[in-house]
């Protein structure tokens, strides 16, 4: 806070200030407040109700995120006395998506199903939820922080000219009825709550794996499919090409394990060991920057800074010292095992369970242990 | 072909660190840098620049010191800078950021790409690119890996998603966000960095880039940071001991307690 200083009997608050805010929080005294954010008519926000979820559909069927967004959602809606709305985009949806989307809590389906919008693009697809919005005028739209999501979200709260909240963590409805949107910043080191007081809808995309879905099989719903103007189905874009991962130890962010290997492994071949781990679990490949770096492993499957940030249920670090950029690439996730042979390595400050070993040992006789369980 | 990279500054994230009294982040002493990503950006556009002799211009908002990281790019090969500095723009989201980039963009006119990183390491929001986007009205394509000029006045990009990878075709004036696979970014070269240190950089505030005060900095943000505060502790670890069968039994134990999947 090195903006702050006292003058003659008055704060004074130099050029260096960002207005991060933190010293409002900080002030025991309540003696700081920032200016405030800009306004639009009351009477304005007042017409927007509703909680909205975007469903995403991907290859024929709707992601997971969806259902976890779906279950905070009904949360949510209950806390305010509103109606909780699903919008699907796509091509070729049937009911029982639809009907699947009920049963995690959605009261409504708004489905646009159009052959243009097979393919994602963001153009299309911001267009449609924006004038779904102009039309029904939802007070809160939550998103999956995924690639679909992070991309075109932003440019739907651009056109609707709302706030919007990247990759939450924590969402709730706050005394005055505000969505409180809760997120990690600088790699997870600090988190921030925050608020969209006089734009509607509040928009956030929300982290994949973090919520709880919650299955409601007594819940009753309606679809309705929406016909939408041509204008919507323009884009700037072509999609020549839409190539699907094979290898699923390549799919990172997707994955429910990853097993990670760094320069502990000495070398390339070494990763041999993670990958039959990593397979044995049914899970992806990672690999430190170091470990890139160095060729044993392609770009795509680094984790950290700047690779992939990932937060699967279990991640395990194995010859990884974990520098701050591993770290903040990793830590979201629900179990972390370190495996070092170091036991002062940093990746131990984050570890769930800490294995001080020589992997070459300990990685065998774990899928000796896991095997043996299979009764292969 | 005239090409714009946006850059920002960022507290090199290898010295951030929390006051453990204030739980607040301590940014005293720590140095800046470039956004990593958006070095790969750079590296995108003086690729293309290398390829087919495109101008290029960065630009960032920021303190005045904000221009140390222009000079910089100029030293890789960036042929002009613009830095935006005003007290107006402090305490900005990521809309009001965009509002104040896309002004500039306008002022420069002639703008065929603009290239930014995926997102900046310590927001963390990957949302002023396409946001920015989307006020400039042109299409755009976010986590990049390759670029390819078509002669015809559009791009090719390879773009990575979470299930694979997708080749779009997009129509110029364009904008992409790129990430790690573009390419690592080059060193600075002495000719470069002589010139760099001749060139003019340009200083834009509020009345230059024709904007409303009200629509820029905290005043024309919507979004407002309510509480700030370190996550939640980790529950403490637990070591391991005993023999490597041993550990490797005990760890089985617990993760199959913890119900990880395919165990």
């Amino acid at each position: 806070m090195s903006a702050i200083s006292i003058g003659e009997n008055q704060i004074e608050i130099s050029d260096d200030c960002s207005l991060c805010g933190i010293c409002v929080d900080a002030c025991e005294f309540g003696a700081l407040s920032l200016p405030e954010v800009a306004k639009g008519p009351v009477e304005d926000l007042l017409s927007y109700r509703g909680v909205w979820v975007y469903a995403e559909w991907r290859q024929g069927k709707v992601h997971n995120v969806s259902h976890e967004l779906l279950s905070v959602g009904r949360l949510l809606a209950d806390k305010r006395g509103v109606e909780l709305g699903a919008v699907l985009l796509g091509s070729n949806i049937d009911d029982e998506a639809c009907r699947e989307l009920i049963s995690y809590g959605a009261e409504v389906v708004y489905v646009v199903d159009r052959p243009e919008l097979g393919n994602f693009t963001d153009e299309r697809y911001s267009k449609c939820v924006v004038e779904l919005v102009n039309r029904k005028r939802p007070e809160i739209l939550l998103a999956g922080a995924t690639s679909i999501g992070r991309s075109f979200v932003p440019r739907v709260a651009a056109l609707l000219r709302t706030g919007l909240t990247a990759d939450c963590t924590h969402l709730d409805i706050g005394d005055d009825g505000l969505l409180l949107q809760t997120r990690p910043a600088f790699g997870g080191n600090v988190m921030a709550t925050i608020i969209c007081p006089n734009r509607r809808p509040q928009m956030a995309t929300v982290r994949p794996k973090v919520m709880k879905p919650v299955k409601k099989e007594a819940q009753q719903g309606r679809i309705e499919r929406m016909e939408l103007p041509d204008g919507c189905f323009e884009a700037r874009v072509e999609v020549l090409e839409v190539i699907e991962e094979q290898d699923q130890t390549a799919k990172l962010t997707e994955a429910d394990v990853i097993v990670s290997g760094g320069r502990g492994l000495r070398n390339g071949d070494n990763f041999s060991i993670i990958a039959e781990l990593a397979a044995l679990l049914g899970g992806a490949v990672g690999a430190s920057r170091g470990a890139v770096e160095d060729g044993w492993m392609a770009p795509s499957h680094q984790v950290g800074q700047t690779g992939r940030t990932v937060a699967p249920t279990l991640y395990m670090a194995v010859g990884i010292s974990g520098a701050v950029q591993h770290l903040v690439g990793m830590q979201g996730s629900q179990v972390i095992v370190a495996v070092n042979k170091d036991p002062h390595a940093p990746i131990f400050d984050v570890a769930t369970y800490g294995v001080v070993a020589d992997l070459f040992e300990f990685i065998p006789a774990f899928v000796r242990r896991i095997k043996r369980e299979r009764g292969v | 072909m005239h090409i714009v990279v946006c850059i920002k500054q960022v507290p090199d994230t290898k010295n951030v660190r929390i006051d453990p009294d204030t739980h607040t982040l301590v940014r005293q002493g720590v140095e800046s840098i470039i956004n990593p990503f958006d070095m790969f950006a750079m590296e995108a556009a003086l690729k293309c620049k290398d390829q087919s002799g495109a101008r290029v211009t960065v630009i960032t908002m920021g303190p005045p010191q904000a221009c140390e990281a222009l000079r910089d790019t100029l030293g890789l090969g960036a042929d002009d800078a613009v830095l935006l500095s005003d007290r107006a723009f402090a305490g900005s989201d990521t809309w009001a950021t965009a509002t104040t980039l896309a002004a500039a963009i306008r002022k420069i006119g002639d703008v065929d790409m603009i290239v930014c990183g995926k997102q900046a390491v310590d927001g963390d929001t990957a949302q002023v690119g396409p946001e920015m986007a989307a006020l400039l009205d042109i299409p755009y394509a976010t986590f990049v890996k390759k670029i390819e000029m078509e002669p015809n006045g559009s791009l090719r990009v390879v773009r990575q998603t979470d299930e694979g990878v997708e080749v779009w075709k997009l129509r110029l004036p364009a904008l992409v966000t790129v990430i790690k696979e573009i390419g690592d970014p080059r060193v600075p070269s002495l000719r470069h960095k002589m010139r760099a240190k001749k060139t003019q950089i340009p200083v834009w505030g509020v009345a230059d880039l024709d904007l409303d005060p009200d629509r820029t900095g905290l005043c024309g943000s919507f979004t407002q940071v309510v509480h700030v505060f370190s996550p939640p502790r980790r529950s403490s670890r637990i070591q391991l001991e005993g023999s490597t069968e041993n550990q490797a039994e005990q760890l089985f134990q617990y993760l199959k307690k913890s119900g990880i999947p395919g165990l």
